[in-house]
């Protein structure tokens, strides 16, 4: 649901498979485990019920999809209309316009967003003063750890018609831009500003690769006559090209994932059209205007090719690059 | 010898053009904050007449004192603190007693497997923000402090990073306090923990921001906004800026509140104040960008 990429640690990377002792189907009774080991049982407790509660019990809920829900009866007692919801949404106009800013958005987030890491963590390799690399990486990481309530705020302020970039462009004779109010403009202010707040600490990843290249491939190509360019092409960038992989890979699970957040700070009414995210859909019909069945039955399609979608991109991940969470 | 020579001068022509790049790109970063740094410091009619850049015109902190005197603000921002300092430390305890029973692969588990696959299947996969909410309010957790705290108390991801961790830690460790007759909690707080900082202060530290950050949360479960977070506080008052700057420009309501101060002036003190704690963190968190990275190759 949310932006968790903002809240979350990095992925581990480069990690090996899981090293799983291969005990043999062992005989040791039940029994036998709880008495000497029943702490292990305990300290899971917790995590149970969190589990249970807050991650399980909720799925109940997708049976709202399925009827004309009212809360005053319960779901048991609300009419069932089958797929009945998801026809009227998909019917809708609505429909089309939300699934294709949705995706159009992530995108478009994904490819700059990435592009960009990978460019400035290759430029800022090329950089040999250390304090300038350090400032650089100091100032275009933070923007990361703010809330897109901050970050948006600021927009609000330095993007206004009045604001410094609209002042500068008619001062050079342009027209002032409607970054938050003008509908064909909106998705590249998110596109942009998401990619300006992230870029920096995208980075983070590539430059570790980086740090990771054998020195001696360096030392060696230079004796060998190659130049900047020719030591990039050749061993920069397979250098770090599985690392690439891996992120588009995981970048592929957030297909559906146009950044909810955020759009829901910037977006207003005259921007709906290409502004219109699933999520703040599902968000405004389902939660403020209370038509919970239409709400969980656009979530619930969200919830559910979002699930395959993240299922690929691991499957592919631990194919391509090893890769295991676990 | 000239070849080389030429070469020198090429490289060093890329070196600027890369220098220059990279210092245009982190002024990009910096240029929006030093505009709202600027609005929060100056005087009222430079700001309403909307003049002000990079630099205070009029210099003055007469927004942050509007600010400080503002009670719902002052409320907000105790609730963040609160939010952080006890839903950290909940969720910290949580994962860390979680992560030790899935982490200790040599121990024959019944129902281990399951477990995990469930807590990937969890993570994965929800009902979506209907559900969520309705289920939230059957369970009685609306409108009270405890479901900015309780919900998100076992971060997946975050217990997955822990599990890894422990799983590199060497056997010897912890094999003669077992031997010593140390039970498993023993062997968790007295051994593992000790030695897992890196991993414990790179998900406290993003945990922190994360909650600090947190606004939806407190925006949808809690009714009463004298309950909100700082960030949801602050959320209300950009959207209804955002309103009016698509409509018209009238002055917002707590604008009209305080005499000589306009509303932009004070969302930039707020927006300003909001950010102060992350600034604060903010070269711990550089420290464990890598760590967080790299957590996966103590395993070996």
């Amino acid at each position: 649901m949310g932006d968790s990429a903002t809240i979350t640690a990095p992925q581990a990377l480069d990690k090996p498979a899981a090293p799983t002792k291969p005990y043999k189907e062992p005989r040791i009774p039940f029994s036998r485990v709880i008495k000497q080991h029943w702490l292990l049982y305990v300290m899971l407790l917790p995590a149970v019920v969190l589990l249970a509660l807050f991650h399980y019990y909720p799925l109940w809920g997708i049976g709202i999809a399925f009827v004309n829900f009212s809360p005053a009866k319960g779901l048991l007692d609300s009419p069932w209309v089958g797929l009945g919801n998801f026809q009227r949404f998909f019917g809708s106009r609505n429909a089309i316009n939300i699934l294709r800013n949705t995706i159009v958005i992530a995108v478009g987030k994904i490819v700059l967003g990435q592009a960009s890491a990978v460019v400035f963590a290759l430029v800022l390799n090329e950089v040999r003063s250390r304090v300038f690399k350090r400032g650089v990486q100091t100032i275009t990481t933070l923007p990361n750890f703010l809330s897109w309530v901050i970050i948006g705020g600021i927009m609000v302020t330095f993007l206004s018609t009045t604001g410094p970039i609209n002042t500068t462009l008619q001062a050079i004779g342009a027209k002032a831009i409607r970054f938050l109010g003008d509908a064909s403009v909106f998705p590249w202010t998110l596109i942009v500003s998401e990619t300006w707040k992230g870029f920096g600490f995208g980075a983070i990843i590539y430059l570790a690769a980086l740090t990771s290249i054998n020195p001696e491939l360096y030392e060696a190509a230079t004796v060998d006559g190659a130049n900047r360019w020719q030591r990039l092409v050749n061993i920069t960038i397979p250098g770090i090209a599985p690392i690439i992989a891996l992120m588009a890979c995981l970048n592929l699970g957030s297909i559906l994932n146009a950044g909810f957040e955020q759009v829901l700070v910037l977006y207003n009414p005259v921007v709906y059209k290409t502004g219109d995210i699933i999520d703040t859909f599902v968000y405004r019909v389902g939660l403020i205007e209370t038509d919970y069945s239409i709400g969980t039955a656009v979530g619930l399609f969200r919830s559910f090719i979002g699930f395959f979608l993240i299922m690929l991109s691991y499957w592919l991940a631990d194919r391509f690059a090893n890769y295991r969470i676990f | 010898m000239a070849m080389v020579e030429e070469r020198g001068v090429a490289d060093r022509i890329i070196d600027v053009i890369l220098y220059t790049v990279l210092a245009l790109l982190a002024l990009a970063c910096l240029l929006p904050f030093l505009n709202v740094i600027a609005i929060s410091l100056s005087g009222f009619t430079a700001v309403s007449s909307k003049s002000v850049w990079f630099w205070p015109i009029s210099f003055n902190v007469d927004n942050y004192g509007y600010i400080l005197a503002d009670d719902v603000f002052i409320r907000s921002f105790g609730i963040s603190v609160m939010r952080v300092l006890v839903g950290v430390s909940l969720s910290l305890l949580v994962m860390v007693v979680t992560a030790y029973p899935l982490s200790r692969d040599n121990i024959y588990m019944p129902g281990r497997t399951v477990f995990k696959a469930l807590m990937l299947f969890g993570m994965m996969f929800g009902g979506g923000l209907i559900p969520y909410f309705l289920s939230l309010s059957n369970l009685g957790l609306l409108n009270k402090f405890a479901v900015l705290v309780i919900p998100n108390a076992l971060n997946i991801f975050n217990t997955i990073l822990i599990i890894n961790f422990f799983r590199g830690i060497p056997p010897e460790l912890y094999e003669s306090a077992v031997l010593d007759g140390a039970n498993h909690l023993q062997v968790l707080f007295r051994i593992f923990l000790p030695i897992s900082t890196p991993v414990l202060a790179t998900v406290t530290l993003f945990s922190s921001v994360g909650h600090w950050n947190s606004w939806f949360d407190g925006l949808i479960y809690l009714k009463d906004s004298s309950q909100w977070p700082l960030q949801s506080y602050l959320y209300t008052r950009v959207t209804t800026r955002m309103l009016q700057w698509n409509v018209s420009g009238s002055a917002d309501r707590a604008g009209a509140t305080f005499q000589q101060a306009t509303p932009e002036g004070l969302q930039a003190a707020m927006i300003i104040i909001a950010t102060i704690p992350i600034i604060l963190v903010y070269p711990a968190l550089q420290r464990y960008f890598v760590t967080g990275l790299t957590l996966g190759a103590v395993k070996q």
